[in-house]
């Protein structure tokens, strides 16, 4: 349950495509996650799984069942938005109860199954609650509880996090985690946050103008990127990247080195600089360089308890098993 | 404004408002105040204001005399039956044009728009006529064919811009919820647009209500709606003032109440959003 | 969202509001277009026939349409300057603070629900009567004699009787606007030093300039077209003095019976509200986020 493969898969919206000829497979139970910078599709390749877009061209397969023209009351999926799209005129009990009904479940059975739901969730003190009297936080429970309660094939995620503060972001992480390692249905995920792309997925999809730049473990990603778009996009800080006689050194176009593969010295070093910028967060400090010649400037992280500041001289030592070289087509070598 | 208005300012602006206010609203005023007056007493000179005999009489002798009431029954079927004739059309259509919306939708929004502004004179001739060898005429069921038609616009209108604001995804949900077309209008959409449904209503009755170049043209006795039976007092047939006043205050008197409520609606309904 | 299926099911949906009001659009037009070409009078014996464009020559070189072309556009201007002039001044005082501000909108809004019948009879009658009306009273208690309105002033009269009925929704659309202009931006220019009269003239009028853009060209379209208080007071009299377009038809058409010449008038009236609209459409369209 839960096994996708899209073949072909394109979308234009009238003259403008926005998806090319897409192939994507996601096995049973996986957790994937469609991440991209904004404009890439990744919330349009969502919305074409759930069915609530035509593809333009191309199949979509659900466990072996083409559901390309099947809409999407009867895909058997369940999507939270990222407005949660709660009805405001049903209490939650009512809101969490309305796939139920459209299914045609007895009023015993529905009211079995949302407190079975508020239980997980933990929402049932507010349960009769209607959404305009919830919190950012408690609204995005209901629309999980909504989603869980028809027990779906998949779940679809557009962006839940985006509209909740950055505390909360992190606890509702957690909590969705927790439910894909309860409830182990596939879940298709949608962020422009690498960050919880990594710390969530089984699987990562990048997507750039609508194409597929990598398929990979969050680890693959970031340890092998395939391009020079997935590498500056994963990993935060981003990826220096050097180009011109550095990169000859090793033979190619462009090289990169991540901020925590350079290591950082008063004295000695193959690369020297000036920081102009630094930025203590306690636990870490990351160096803005200039001046060295490789790039305008580059990112350096080094340890929390670094004494050096903004106008320092820096050496910089890069950690060679670690650079990344790139051709000039921005493939890697 | 952070500082505070003076107190004197503040009566000054307050009397100079009240002022025109009341000489603004005195009209009305004065028919109300003469509907409770004697004939006699309406055209006294010097007029009396408050201290006067106050008296039904006139209120009485309308209903009486002149089928008052048949004539307020013809409004109400009138006006509520092109609107809500207008709603059943034009929900189903401004659903489509704000939630499916095309490349044409725009266009066809504006062009419906264009519709009201054709000067009814344009086509007096044609649907006289026409109306007449339908036996159209002086019926209520031709006023509301063609009120529906005149308002019909201003409807669409108005419902789009409330269904405009209904986030679009919470429709997308009920359908991912396994809501069929029916269930999603129904149990979704309705309820979230009734305030809006109302709101419409509310200003297309007044509208119909008031509308005074069809209803005067198209009617003769059995169908006048009141516009027409007010209108038949324009010929003066000596005193009457007091008459006219009861008949004209019970003619304004639900539309008047009903215009208070629905300020905001005149505003989205008749700028057609140019105004916010 | 458009799928197949929900592309379909609106279209289904916009049929009967798009089928009836072309229908309404072009059946009624198409027909006054004919009878406009026609030699067409219910009262007179004789055949129906082709009598382009005669009726049109004989509507346009008619005096009374020189002079209902006249009345309506004076009627039109004269009601716009008032309202909108009025309307502003009106509008800048409800702004203020003040007690009382809700009663005093319903006096100042409570004019435009009154039915244009009413409206009319009741300033004909209780007003404007050289016997019994208030002004007569009002005049004759300062020694000077009645004066018989709608005799001697009828357009004028019709003029101050819908000014009466539009000046609440001039003000109404020109205070709802003003309270949406940004008081930082008042308070701003406050700062740069501008007294009041310069803080309406740069900041509230030009925020306001759109609103009374609206308010003229809509109230226009509406005004082109007066009927109801000129055919309850004066029906265009004395002479043709306060007949307008629509009145001049209406006369043609069911008073005289003369539907050709009627049906000429028609087209003409829609022509003169079609530029209208052209301008009317074009400042709605930039504002519809469609």
């Amino acid at each position: 349950m839960g096994q996708f493969q899209l073949s072909g898969v394109t979308k234009a919206f009238g003259e403008t495509q926005v998806i090319p000829p897409l192939d994507l497979t996601i096995d049973e139970g996986e957790f994937v996650v469609f991440v991209g910078p904004s404009g890439c599709g990744k919330s349009t390749l969502l919305r074409l799984i759930a069915g609530l877009e035509d593809v333009s061209g191309g199949a979509i397969t659900i466990d072996g069942q083409d559901m390309t023209a099947v809409p999407p009351a009867r895909r058997g999926l369940a999507m939270v938005f990222q407005s949660y799209a709660l009805y405001p005129h049903m209490s939650v009990r009512k809101n969490i109860a309305f796939p139920l009904r459209m299914a045609g479940l007895s009023k015993a059975e529905q009211d079995r199954k949302v407190d079975a739901a508020a239980k997980v969730l933990n929402l049932t003190s507010y349960i009769d609650r209607r959404p305009g009297q919830l919190s950012g936080g408690q609204r995005q429970r209901v629309a999980i509880g909504r989603a869980i309660v028809r027990e779906p094939k998949a779940f679809l995620f557009d962006e839940p996090l985006s509209n909740l503060d950055a505390a909360l972001r992190v606890g509702m992480r957690l909590e969705i985690t927790e439910l894909h390692e309860r409830l182990k249905t596939t879940m298709i995920y949608v962020t422009h946050d690498q960050v919880e792309a990594m710390t969530m997925a089984d699987k990562i999809v990048v997507l750039n103008a609508g194409r597929i730049e990598q398929v990979g473990t969050p680890l693959d990603l970031y340890r092998s990127p395939r391009n020079l778009f997935v590498a500056g996009f994963i990993g935060s800080p981003r990826m220096n990247l050097l180009t011109g006689p550095e990169a000859a050194r090793y033979t190619t176009t462009t090289i990169g080195i991540r901020p925590e593969h350079i290591a950082v010295s008063a004295t000695s070093g193959p690369w020297r600089g000036r920081i102009v910028v630094s930025e203590h967060l306690g636990s870490d400090t990351f160096f803005h360089v200039a001046d060295t010649g490789l790039a305008p400037s580059m990112t350096v992280r080094a340890g929390g308890e670094v004494a050096l500041t903004h106008g320092d001289t820096v050496f910089l030592t890069p950690d060679t098993s670690k650079i990344h070289r790139f051709d000039a087509n921005g493939l890697r070598v | 404004m952070a500082r505070a208005v003076t107190p004197r300012r503040k009566a000054i602006t307050t009397a100079a408002a009240w002022t025109i206010g009341f000489v603004i609203f005195f009209p009305i005023l004065w028919t109300i105040l003469t509907s409770f007056k004697t004939e006699a007493e309406a055209i006294a000179s010097p007029p009396s204001f408050l201290f006067f005999d106050w008296t039904l009489e006139n209120y009485v002798t309308v209903q009486q005399r002149s089928d008052y009431f048949g004539h307020f029954w013809n409004s109400v079927v009138i006006s509520f039956g092109s609107t809500l004739l207008g709603l059943i059309i034009a929900i189903p259509a401004a659903w489509s044009m704000a939630f499916v919306p095309g490349k044409r939708t725009k266009d066809l929004l504006m062009w419906m728009l264009s519709t009201k502004m054709m000067p009814a004179v344009g086509v007096l001739v044609p649907i006289y006529l026409g109306f007449k060898s339908l036996g159209l005429l002086d019926t209520r069921l031709g006023l509301v064919a063609i009120l529906t038609m005149i308002n019909l616009p201003i409807i669409v209108w108005m419902l789009y811009t409330y269904f405009k604001e209904i986030p679009g995804e919470i429709l997308e949900a009920a359908r991912m919820d396994g809501a069929s077309l029916r269930s999603e209008i129904l149990y979704v959409l309705a309820p979230m647009a009734v305030p809006g449904i109302a709101s419409t209503l509310l200003l297309n009755v007044i509208l119909a209500w008031n509308e005074a170049f069809w209803t005067l043209n198209l009617t003769a006795a059995k169908a006048a709606p009141l516009t027409a039976f007010i209108a038949s007092y324009s010929s003066p047939e000596g005193l009457f003032y007091a008459k006219l006043s009861a008949a004209s205050t019970m003619a304004i008197a639900p539309i008047l109440i009903m215009g208070w409520f629905s300020q905001k609606q005149l505003v989205r309904g008749l700028t057609f959003g140019a105004v916010k | 969202m458009s799928t197949q299926a929900s592309r379909s099911a609106a279209r289904l949906m916009l049929s009967p509001a798009v089928i009836l009001l072309l229908g309404w659009m072009i059946v009624p037009l198409a027909m006054t277009l004919w009878f406009s070409t026609l030699r067409y009078r219910l009262l007179s014996p004789g055949p129906v026939s082709w009598n382009f464009p005669n009726n049109y020559t004989f509507f346009v070189t008619d005096p009374a349409f020189v002079a209902a072309l006249l009345n309506t556009l004076v009627l039109v201007v004269a009601v716009l300057f008032i309202t909108v002039v009025f309307g502003t001044l009106l509008a800048l005082l409800l702004d203020q603070p003040m007690w009382g501000q809700g009663i005093v909108r319903i006096m100042v809004i409570a004019p435009f629900f009154v039915m244009p019948t009413v409206a009319a009879l009741v300033w004909k009658n209780m007003f404007m009567s050289p016997t019994s009306g208030l002004f007569a009273e009002l005049l004759k208690a300062f020694g000077l004699t009645p004066i018989d309105f709608f005799a001697h002033y009828p357009l004028a009269s019709v003029i101050a009787i819908v000014s009466w009925e539009w000046l609440p929704f001039a003000t109404l659309i020109l205070l709802t606007s003003l309270q949406s202009l940004d008081r930082e931006q008042v308070e701003a220019a406050e700062m740069d030093g501008a007294g009041p009269v310069r803080r309406f003239w740069f900041i509230a009028l030009p925020h306001l300039a759109r609103a009374i853009t609206v308010v003229i060209l809509i109230q226009t379209i509406f005004l082109l077209s007066i009927f109801a208080e000129i055919r309850v007071t004066t029906n265009g009299g004395p002479g043709t003095a306060s007949t307008n377009l629509p009145f001049l038809v209406y006369l043609r058409s069911l008073s005289q019976f003369d539907v050709g010449t009627g049906a000429a008038g028609g087209v003409v009236a829609i022509i003169l509200a079609n530029i209208v609209a052209i301008f009317l459409m074009r400042a709605v369209g930039k504002n519809l986020d469609a």
